[in-house]
C-alpha cells in the first residue's frame, strides 16, 4: 500500500496599496498605534459604506495574469459571515463565486523532490514538467489584530482595527503539490513574483504573507476522504517542517487503519510539530455551523465588469517575469537552458546581459559572445558598456588581426623546428605547444580557435 | 426550520419561553411567501442590485478627512485599554 | 398663522423678507413639541443648541449656498448625526454618540438647516407602524387611537402636527410613503441610488431610499434637490445628476398617459376605491388620459421584499456586537431577533437557492414588468396604502405586519423606482394617501404632477386637531 501526499496551499499577501480596500484610511499599519488609522468605513460604524479601491482591484488582476490566470468578465464582491471581535461588520468583503481571476498555473522546476520522499511515493506526472494549477485569484479585506493580555487580573483579549480593511489577495492552488520540497518552492517563487510586480512586500514576519496548507493523504492514489488545514505558518521553512511532520503523523494514523481527522491545526515552533487548533470561526460555534458563511452579493458594491480591452491594459502593465524571461532569451538570443538560467537568475543579472546585447549591437558584437563572457565570470564589469568595451578590443584584434597572427606562427615555426617534426610525426602535444608560444608572443590577446586554425593550415601547407 | 440552529449561526441567544412561539411564527412567514414558487424563473437571471451600475471605484488615496483620532474611535467602546478595545479572553 | 404652520417655502419666503427670524420660526416648532409631544411622541431627542444654532442662522448673510439657513427640520434617528444621540430607536444602540456624519444630514447642515431633533420609528426601520420602536410608540396625530404608520411614523407625525417644517425619513419599501399617507402629509421617495445612503443605518441596503417628508409637493422638491446627488462615500449612489426639480405645468407635457394597475384597485375597499376615481378625476380634468392596465400581483412583491430584506438585515445587524459601540446582541427587540433570524435562514447552506437567490429572480420578473408598462404609460397610480390607519396594537404579533401593509409600494420598492404618496381625502376622519410612481430617475415628472394634483385640491392643507 502507498500512501501520496496530495497538498494544497492557500497564500494570503497584503497589498501595499497607499489606502485600505474600502475606505481612505492608510494602509501602512505595521508599528502604529492602536485604533490610529480607523474610520466609520473600517470600524464598522452604523451606515458606513465601502467604496472599493481600484488600485487593489487592479494589483490582483496583474499577480493573476501573471500566474496566466483567466480574468473573469464579470466579477463581483460578497459577503462572508462569521463572528469574531477582529471582524468589526460581523461579514468580511471577499469574493465567493465570481473571483477576479481563475484557472492560473506556476510551473516548478523538475523537481527532485519525487524521489527525496523515499517511501512515499505519489502517482503524479513525471513528465518534467511539475505545474501546480492556481485555482483562484480573490480580492477581499483584512480583518482587525487580537493580542491577548491581562488586565486588572482578567484575561482579555485586546484588539486593534488598524489592519481592518487592509487589501487583501487570497492565492488558492489545486491539490497538486506532493511533497515539502515543492511546497517551498512554489510558496518562494509566488515571494519572488509578487515581489517583481511591486504591490506587496510579502514580509512574512511584519504578517503580508501568511501560508496556509491542506495537507492529506492519498491511498493508492484515491481521493482521499479528509482534509487537515495548517494556519499561521509564517516562514518558508515551518512551511516545510508542517508538511513534513504531518505526512508522517497522517501516514502513521492510517497504516494504523485510522482516518485522520478532518480538522484544522496550527504549527508550534517549539515543539516542531502541528498541533489540533480551534480555528477562530469554530470558537464559538458547532462544527456544523462553521462552515456556513452565507455568502451574499455584496449590496453596497456595484458589480465590476472587465473588457477585454481593459485586461489587455493591465496585462500591459506586466513586467517579464522570470519565466517569461527565460523562454524569450533562450528564442531571441539562440542561448543553451543553462546559459539562461544563470543569467536569468537576478533582475538584475539579466538586465545587465540584455543592456549589454543593445550595447554589442552597436559594435556587431553577438549575444553569444555576451552570454558566454558573463556566464564563465573572468572578470566582474562595472556596467555592460565596459563588457563590451572590453570584448570588443579582444575580438578585433583576434578577428581582423591574421596578418599579425601569421608572423607569428612563422616566427615560432622558424624557432621551433623541433615541435614541428613532432607534430609531423602525429605527436599530439606538439600543436598545444607550438600554440603556447604564438600566445606568448600576442600577449595572451590571441584567439586560441583561429590561432589554431591558421596553424594547421600552415603546418599542413608546408608538410 | 430549525431555530436553535439558526439562532447560533445568527449569534442570538433565543429566550427560550419564546422558541416555540418563534418557531410558529416562522413556518407561517415561509408559507405566505412560498407563493413566489409558483413564478417561473427558469430562463431569468437573478437581480441583486438595481443601479445598473458597474465598476464604481476610488483612486488609491489617503482620505486623513475621515480618520478618526485614538480617542474618537474607541470613544463608544464599553471598554477600553491603552487605545486598544477590550473584549473577554478569545483563543487565537 | 403660527410659525411653525408654515410650509418650507413659506418659511424660506417670510425669513428672506425678514417677517420672522429663525430664532421665532424654531421656538414655534420647540413650543409646539413642547405642548403636544408628550401625546404624540414623534420625537426620541431634540437638539438643545437648537436656539442657539437659529441665533447664529439670524446673525449670517443669507445666500444662494445657504437656502435652507434658519430652517427647523426633524429628522429620523437612523440617520447618524454628530452632536446628538442616533439609536435607531433600538436599545442596542441606546445612548450611542456617533462619531460621524451622514451625509443626507451634513447637506442639511450645509445648506443651513438646523436639525431640531430626532424622530421615532420602528426598531432598525423594521416595520410600518412604529409600535415597534424599544422607547414607546409614536401616535397618529388625526387621532391618537391609530397608529402614524411606519417607519418614518415620527417624522410623519412631526410634519402632521406642525412641529418642524420639514422632516427626512428613509423608505425600504413604503416607510416613507405609508406613514406619510397615513398622517396626511407628503413624502417623497427619490430612486435608489438618488439619495447618498452614507451614515444611514442599513435596514435592507439594496433598496434603502432616504427621502424627504413636507407638507406639500413643492417642499419635497426643494428638499430633494439639496439632499441628492453622487456621494463618493456610497459606491451605489448615482451619478446621473439631479436634475432641477422646478414645479411647473409646462416642464410636463401638458397631456400624460397614467396607468391604473387592477392588482392594485384590488386591493383597496369600497371607499378608498372610491377616493381613488376622484383623484383620477382629477387628473383626467387636468387633460391627462389614464388607462386601466396589469402588474404583476404585489402578493409576489410581499415573498421578493421579504426575503431580500430579512436576508440583508441579518447581513447589516451583524456588526452590532457590543465592541465597538452600543449593547451586545442580548439588547435586540423581537421584530428585529424574527428579521435576523429569517435572514439567516434564507441565507443558509442548503436554502439560499430556494429563497434568497429565488426572490432575486422574482425581483428580475419585477422590474421587466415595469419595464414594459413604462413602455406605454409614463407614470403608474399606486396609493400607498390599501387604507387608512389601523388602530394601535394592530401590528403586534403579526410578523409579516409591515409586509401586508406596504404591500402596494414593495413592487416599485424592489425595483428601485421613485415614487410618492399625498394627501388624497379622508375616511372616517384618517387621512387617504394617493400617489404615483414612475421609472428610475423620473423625479421631475412624479412630482410635476404630485404637484399638479396639489394645485387642485386641498386635502394636504387640512391639519389635525390636537
Amino acid at each position: 500500500m502507498t500512501y501520496s501526499p496530495v497538498i494544497g496551499l492557500e497564500v494570503h499577501v497584503e497589498l501595499k496599496t497607499l489606502s485600505k480596500m474600502f475606505c481612505g484610511c492608510p494602509a501602512d499599519h505595521f508599528g502604529k498605534k492602536p485604533n490610529t488609522q480607523t474610520c466609520p468605513v473600517c470600524l464598522g460604524l452604523p451606515g458606513a459604506l465601502p467604496v472599493p479601491n481600484k488600485k487593489a482591484i487592479d494589483w490582483t488582476l496583474l499577480i493573476g495574469l501573471a500566474l496566466d490566470c483567466q480574468v473573469n468578465h464579470h466579477s463581483k464582491f460578497d459577503r462572508k459571515h462569521y463572528f469574531y471581535p477582529d471582524l468589526p461588520k460581523g461579514y468580511q468583503i471577499s469574493q465567493y463565486d465570481e473571483p477576479l481571476c481563475v484557472n492560473g498555473h506556476l510551473t516548478l522546476s523538475t523537481s527532485e523532490e519525487s524521489k527525496a520522499t523515499s517511501e512515499v511515493t505519489h502517482s503524479g506526472s513525471s513528465d518534467g514538467e511539475n505545474r501546480v494549477r492556481i485555482n483562484r485569484v480573490h480580492l477581499e479585506e483584512d480583518t482587525g489584530k487580537l493580542i491577548h493580555a491581562e488586565v486588572d487580573g482578567e484575561k482579555v483579549s485586546l484588539v486593534d482595527f488598524n489592519r481592518s480593511g487592509v487589501p487583501l489577495v487570497e492565492i488558492v492552488t489545486e491539490a497538486d503539490i506532493h511533497g515539502s520540497a515543492a511546497a517551498k518552492e512554489f510558496v518562494k517563487k509566488i515571494h519572488q513574483l509578487i515581489r517583481d510586480l511591486g504591490v506587496s512586500d510579502c514580509d512574512m514576519e511584519k504578517g503580508s504573507m501568511r501560508l496556509e496548507a491542506n495537507i492529506s493523504l492519498s491511498k493508492d492514489g484515491t481521493l482521499p476522504p479528509y482534509k487537515v488545514e495548517v494556519k499561521n505558518l509564517n516562514s518558508f521553512r515551518f512551511l516545510g517542517r508542517a508538511i513534513d511532520y504531518e505526512i508522517a503523523r497522517q501516514k502513521e494514523l492510517l497504516t494504523r487503519g485510522q482516518t485522520p481527522p478532518q480538522e484544522t491545526r496550527g504549527w508550534s515552533e517549539a515543539k516542531n510539530q502541528t498541533f489540533a487548533q480551534r480555528s477562530k470561526e469554530v470558537a464559538q460555534r458547532s462544527k456544523e455551523e462553521a462552515q456556513d458563511y452565507r455568502y451574499f452579493p455584496e449590496p453596497d458594491i456595484p458589480p465590476l465588469v472587465f473588457s477585454k480591452e481593459q485586461i489587455d491594459a493591465i496585462r500591459a502593465k506586466l513586467p517579464e517575469l522570470p519565466q517569461m524571461k527565460a523562454a524569450r532569451f533562450a528564442k531571441a538570443y539562440g542561448l543553451k537552458p543553462s546559459v539562461v538560467t544563470i543569467l536569468t537568475k537576478t533582475q538584475a543579472s539579466a538586465a545587465f546581459f540584455e543592456a549589454a546585447v543593445k550595447e554589442g549591437q552597436k559594435v556587431s558584437l553577438p549575444p553569444t559572445v555576451i552570454a558566454n563572457a558573463m556566464v564563465n565570470q573572468r572578470q566582474a564589469f562595472k556596467n555592460p558598456e565596459d563588457l563590451v568595451r572590453h570584448l570588443q578590443t579582444q575580438t578585433q584584434e583576434k578577428v581582423s588581426d591574421k596578418i599579425t597572427l601569421r608572423q607569428f606562427i612563422d616566427q615560432v615555426i622558424t624557432a621551433h623546428t623541433q615541435a614541428v617534426s613532432d607534430f609531423k610525426a602525429q605527436k599530439p602535444q606538439a600543436i598545444g605547444f607550438l600554440i603556447g608560444q604564438i600566445q606568448r608572443l600576442s600577449h595572451g590577446k590571441a584567439d586560441g580557435k583561429l590561432v589554431h586554425q591558421l596553424l594547421l593550415e600552415r603546418l599542413e601547407s608546408s608538410r | 426550520m430549525d431555530v436553535h440552529h439558526i439562532a447560533r449561526l445568527a449569534n442570538l441567544k433565543l429566550p427560550p419561553k419564546q422558541t416555540e412561539k418563534f418557531q410558529s411564527q416562522f413556518d407561517e412567514t415561509l408559507s405566505a411567501i412560498a407563493a413566489i414558487n409558483k413564478l417561473d424563473t427558469k430562463n431569468t437571471p437573478p437581480t441583486s442590485q438595481v443601479t445598473g451600475q458597474v465598476n464604481i471605484t476610488r483612486e488609491d488615496k489617503v482620505d486623513t478627512s475621515r480618520v478618526l483620532s485614538q480617542s474618537e474611535a474607541i470613544s463608544q467602546a464599553p471598554k477600553s485599554h491603552n487605545g486598544y478595545i477590550v473584549v473577554p479572553h478569545v483563543f487565537e | 398663522m403660527s410659525l411653525n404652520k408654515l410650509t418650507l417655502t413659506q418659511a424660506i419666503k417670510n425669513l428672506q423678507a425678514k417677517k420672522c427670524s429663525a430664532f421665532e420660526l424654531v421656538k414655534a416648532c420647540l413650543d409646539q413639541i413642547n405642548r403636544y409631544d408628550s401625546k404624540i411622541h414623534a420625537f426620541l431627542e431634540l437638539n438643545q443648541d437648537a436656539l442657539k444654532e437659529a441665533k447664529l442662522a439670524d446673525n449670517q448673510r443669507r445666500d444662494n449656498s445657504s437656502p435652507l439657513l434658519g430652517i427647523p427640520i426633524a429628522i429620523k434617528d437612523n440617520f447618524l448625526t454628530q452632536n446628538l444621540p442616533t439609536t435607531a430607536a433600538s436599545k442596542v444602540l441606546e445612548g450611542y454618540l456617533p462619531q460621524y456624519e451622514s451625509t443626507v444630514t451634513r447637506k442639511l447642515k450645509e445648506a443651513g438647516a438646523i436639525i431640531i431633533g430626532k424622530t421615532n420609528m420602528d426598531a432598525w426601520a423594521h416595520g410600518s407602524s412604529t409600535e415597534s420602536s424599544d422607547f414607546g410608540p409614536t401616535l397618529n396625530p388625526w387621532n391618537t387611537q391609530f397608529l402614524p404608520g411606519g417607519s418614518s411614523g415620527g417624522s410623519t407625525a412631526a410634519v402632521a402636527a406642525d412641529m418642524c417644517i420639514a422632516a427626512i425619513g428613509s423608505e425600504t419599501a413604503g416607510s416613507i410613503r405609508l406613514p406619510a399617507a397615513w398622517c396626511g402629509v407628503t413624502g417623497f421617495k427619490p430612486t435608489y441610488g438618488r439619495v447618498s445612503r452614507y451614515g444611514v443605518i442599513a435596514m435592507a441596503s439594496s433598496t434603502d431610499s432616504p427621502g424627504p417628508i413636507a407638507k406639500t409637493v413643492e417642499d419635497c422638491a426643494f428638499l430633494t434637490q439639496i439632499i441628492g446627488g453622487f456621494d463618493p462615500y456610497d459606491a451605489t449612489s448615482s451619478s446621473n445628476p439631479v436634475p432641477l426639480l422646478t414645479l411647473s405645468k409646462a416642464k410636463v407635457k401638458t397631456k400624460l398617459k397614467i396607468g391604473l394597475p387592477k392588482e392594485y384597485l384590488e386591493a383597496m375597499n369600497q371607499e378608498t376605491k372610491a377616493l381613488v376615481h376622484e383623484a383620477i378625476k382629477v387628473l383626467q380634468n387636468q387633460g391627462h388620459v389614464i388607462e386601466p392596465t396589469s402588474l404583476i400581483s404585489p402578493k409576489y412583491a410581499i415573498g421578493v421584499y421579504t426575503i431580500v430584506q430579512r436576508s440583508e438585515v441579518s447581513s447589516n445587524l451583524s456588526r452590532y456586537d457590543g465592541i465597538r459601540y452600543g449593547q451586545d446582541r442580548t439588547k435586540f427587540g423581537e421584530e428585529a431577533i424574527r428579521r435576523i433570524m429569517l435572514g439567516t435562514f434564507a441565507l443558509s447552506s442548503g436554502y439560499y437557492d430556494q429563497y434568497y437567490s429565488k426572490a432575486q429572480k422574482v425581483r428580475t420578473l419585477i422590474i421587466e414588468d415595469f419595464n414594459q408598462a413604462f413602455k406605454k404609460f409614463d407614470l403608474i397610480i399606486n396609493p400607498p396604502s390599501p387604507g387608512p390607519a389601523l388602530k394601535i396594537g394592530a401590528s403586534k404579533n403579526e410578523p409579516l405586519f409591515g409586509e401586508m401593509q406596504d404591500m402596494l409600494v414593495e413592487p416599485s420598492s424592489v425595483a428601485g423606482l421613485t415614487g410618492v404618496s399625498l394627501p388624497g381625502g379622508f375616511v372616517d376622519g384618517l387621512p387617504f394617501g394617493f400617489g404615483f410612481v414612475g421609472p428610475q430617475f423620473s423625479e421631475d415628472k412624479v412630482l410635476n404632477i404630485a404637484h399638479q394634483y396639489q394645485q387642485a385640491t386641498d386635502w394636504h392643507l387640512r391639519k389635525p386637531q390636537l
